[in-house]
């Protein structure tokens, strides 16, 4: 029996339809949808470009009450460092025999300061900090590096477009970069 | 008390008897035998300081040992008590911290789980597993929240693979003395869990879904961007190690395994995979794990840890004898599977290859060995591995030359060991 090509086409259809449909349907399908409200207060990634950023304000000044109170014991009344990082200085340095790396020397993104403060610090009580008080403490480190004004008010706005001394600092990894040739004798 | 209970009373108090008695002939019996042997042999264990040996039977032999399952979570013995993670006793601080694996005290390529390699940076939480959750949300058709069981419904994978932190060591903390206090933060495991293609499928990627930013449930929710390339190869979502559920220590009751890529990626206790475009630039690949060049630009998104060995034995702080010394080590690549290991013992000017212990695995530790006759002299030995795609270990010269000295990250130098005329072994390196 011929086979028209009408049908032929007509089998096509089906078995693409069949085939959309099984990639539409999860082959186990096991766990919970995540409802939009459960993804929210979960998701507290904040990309470079600070778009995720949440709504809140913070001051120079309130960050460094702030910043006194929570995070001087470690990182230094000025953020020269101690039990944790130095925050602070270093400008220029990166290119020397002793570079120091800090907020303001090293880091290429001002909204990964509010990411990773409001995720993990003070070390001892993290995510306790309200979303005001993170803009805040941000707003003080940047200030120590010289990055914003004393009495600058950080928001989502304004913190994504601080730019930061080694923004273009980061390169891909170009390894292998060392090529031994595996000498066996004499070498 | 029970009769039999009375009984064993009575049998410990005469097997005591026993021994006091044995003992004291043994003194004398041992006075004998030293006596008897030959000069130059070593008396190890015919003096009288040593009852147990021969000609005198082992006390151990003459009582009945500790009860079945006196341990119900087996311990090693009480004579192995220094095989124990190597932990700094003057670090700063212990939140955010390592301890090393005693690789020289091992055999195999197995790291007991009780002496895995440690890094955290929030502490280690205890986190009861029928409360915890991984959420999948991002570019997927169904974003969806997994309980553990539901994760281990999943078809599972057992595959084993070494984890290696990318600091191991630093490069200007290569002075060290012991193989553990240099490369101790590896470890090696056989892993159990799911594909995470497997999960990812299930969700159904997006189109424009590029990278995963994994985030642990730990106090520094600790967050790294993976590419999706890496997810859809070789990535698991692993919740036993050795055989046992992961420890505490080592993510329970979830983490992410990516073979081969540096330790601070394989997220611990993770809890949620956000599936995006472009890396979230987090604090983990932005100010740390990104290795800074003499120029000042900084290398990033550094993932794969290259050809790498280390001699384990005879290693620093060990001691050897004149004569047959078998020198024995690990062999490990993130690009595949060890091909060689070749062994040097005049300090680089020659070398042979060692023999590879089966099995050689993919992104496993390798166990080498090489026969060596050591003649008393002063030697400096090392080791020198070649992986899959024809990459072979460097010098730490070599790296240097490309790197400097303040790229902290991915040193995976040649680790050369002197072993001077009394045996003694130390580290060859030695700050100028």
């Amino acid at each position: 029996m011929r086979t028209s090509r009408l049908e032929l086409a007509g089998a096509a259809i089906i078995v693409l339809a069949a085939a959309t449909a099984a990639y539409a349907q999860p082959k186990y399908g096991f766990g919970k949808p995540a409802t939009p409200a459960e993804i929210a207060a979960w998701n507290i990634d904040v990309d470079r470009d600070g778009k995720a950023l949440p709504p809140g304000k913070g001051s120079v000044a309130q960050g460094h009450e702030l910043f006194d109170a929570q995070c001087a014991s470690c990182h230094g009344a000025k953020g020269e460092g101690g039990l944790g990082d130095k925050l602070v200085g270093g400008q220029g340095t990166l290119a020397t025999p002793k570079p120091v790396k800090t907020v303001g020397s090293y880091w290429p993104y001002a909204p990964t300061l509010f990411d990773y403060i409001r995720r993990a610090m003070p070390l001892n009580a993290p995510q306790s900090l309200t979303n005001d008080q993170v803009y805040a403490v941000s707003a003080y480190i940047l200030n120590l590096n010289g990055l914003v004004p004393e009495n600058a008010t950080l928001d989502a706005k304004s913190l994504a477009a601080v730019k930061m001394p080694n923004r273009n600092g980061f390169v891909q990894d170009p390894r292998p970069d060392a090529h031994n040739k595996a000498c066996m004798s004499n070498c | 008390m029970s009769s039999r209970q009375k009984n064993k009373e009575s049998d410990r108090a005469s097997a005591a008897t026993r021994r006091q008695f044995i003992g004291a002939g043994s003194a004398m019996l041992g006075g004998a035998a030293i006596a008897a042997a030959s000069p130059g042999r070593a008396l190890a264990l015919d003096t009288p300081s040593d009852p147990n040996g021969p000609p005198n039977i082992p006390e151990w032999m003459k009582q009945p040992g500790a009860d079945v399952g006196s341990q119900v979570y087996g311990t090693p013995s009480s004579f192995e008590k220094k095989v124990i993670r190597n932990v700094s006793k003057t670090l700063k601080q212990y939140t955010s911290a390592s301890c090393r694996t005693p690789l020289q005290e091992l055999d195999g390529i197995i790291t007991p789980n009780g002496v895995f390699y440690e890094r955290h940076h929030g502490g280690i939480p205890d986190i009861d597993p029928a409360q915890h959750r991984l959420m999948i949300h991002g570019l997927v058709e169904r974003p969806t929240i997994f309980t553990m069981d539901q994760i281990r419904r999943y078809p599972s994978e057992s595959r084993i693979h070494f984890l290696e932190c990318s600091g191991n060591p630093g490069f200007e903390a290569i002075y060290s003395k012991t193989a553990s206090d240099l490369v101790g933060l590896l470890s090696c495991a056989e892993w159990t869990g799911v594909p995470l293609k497997t999960v990812l499928d299930d969700v159904g990627l997006k189109p424009g879904a590029k990278w995963i930013v994994a985030e642990g449930a730990d106090a520094a929710a600790l967050t790294r961007s993976i590419p999706i390339e890496k997810c859809l190869d070789d990535a698991m979502l692993v919740y036993s190690q050795n055989g046992e559920r992961l420890r505490p220590a080592q993510g329970y009751p979830l983490r992410l395994l990516l073979p081969g890529f540096e330790g601070n990626t394989n997220v611990k206790w993770l809890r949620r995979l956000h599936v995006v475009t472009e890396p979230v630039y987090s604090r983990e690949e932005t100010s740390k794990y990104t290795d800074l060049m003499p120029d000042g630009t900084a290398r990033q998104f550094t993932f794969y840890m290259e050809a790498k060995s280390i001699i384990t034995r005879p290693s620093g702080t060990q001691k050897i004898e004149k004569g047959f010394n078998e020198i024995t080590g690990l062999a490990w690549t993130g690009h595949g599977k060890i091909t060689k290991v070749d062994i040097s013992t005049d300090g680089g000017k020659s070398w042979q290859a060692a023999k590879l212990q089966d099995p050689v695995l993919t992104r496993a530790l390798t166990r080498f060995r090489f026969p060596w006759m050591w003649d008393g002299k002063p030697a400096v030995i090392m080791s020198r591995a070649t992986d899959e795609t024809g990459y072979v270990q460097p010098s730490f010269a070599e790296l240097k030359a490309v790197r400097g000295l303040k790229s902290f990250y991915h040193n995976n130098a040649i680790q050369p060991w002197k072993v001077a005329e009394s045996g003694e072994v130390s580290n060859a390196n030695v700050k100028a």
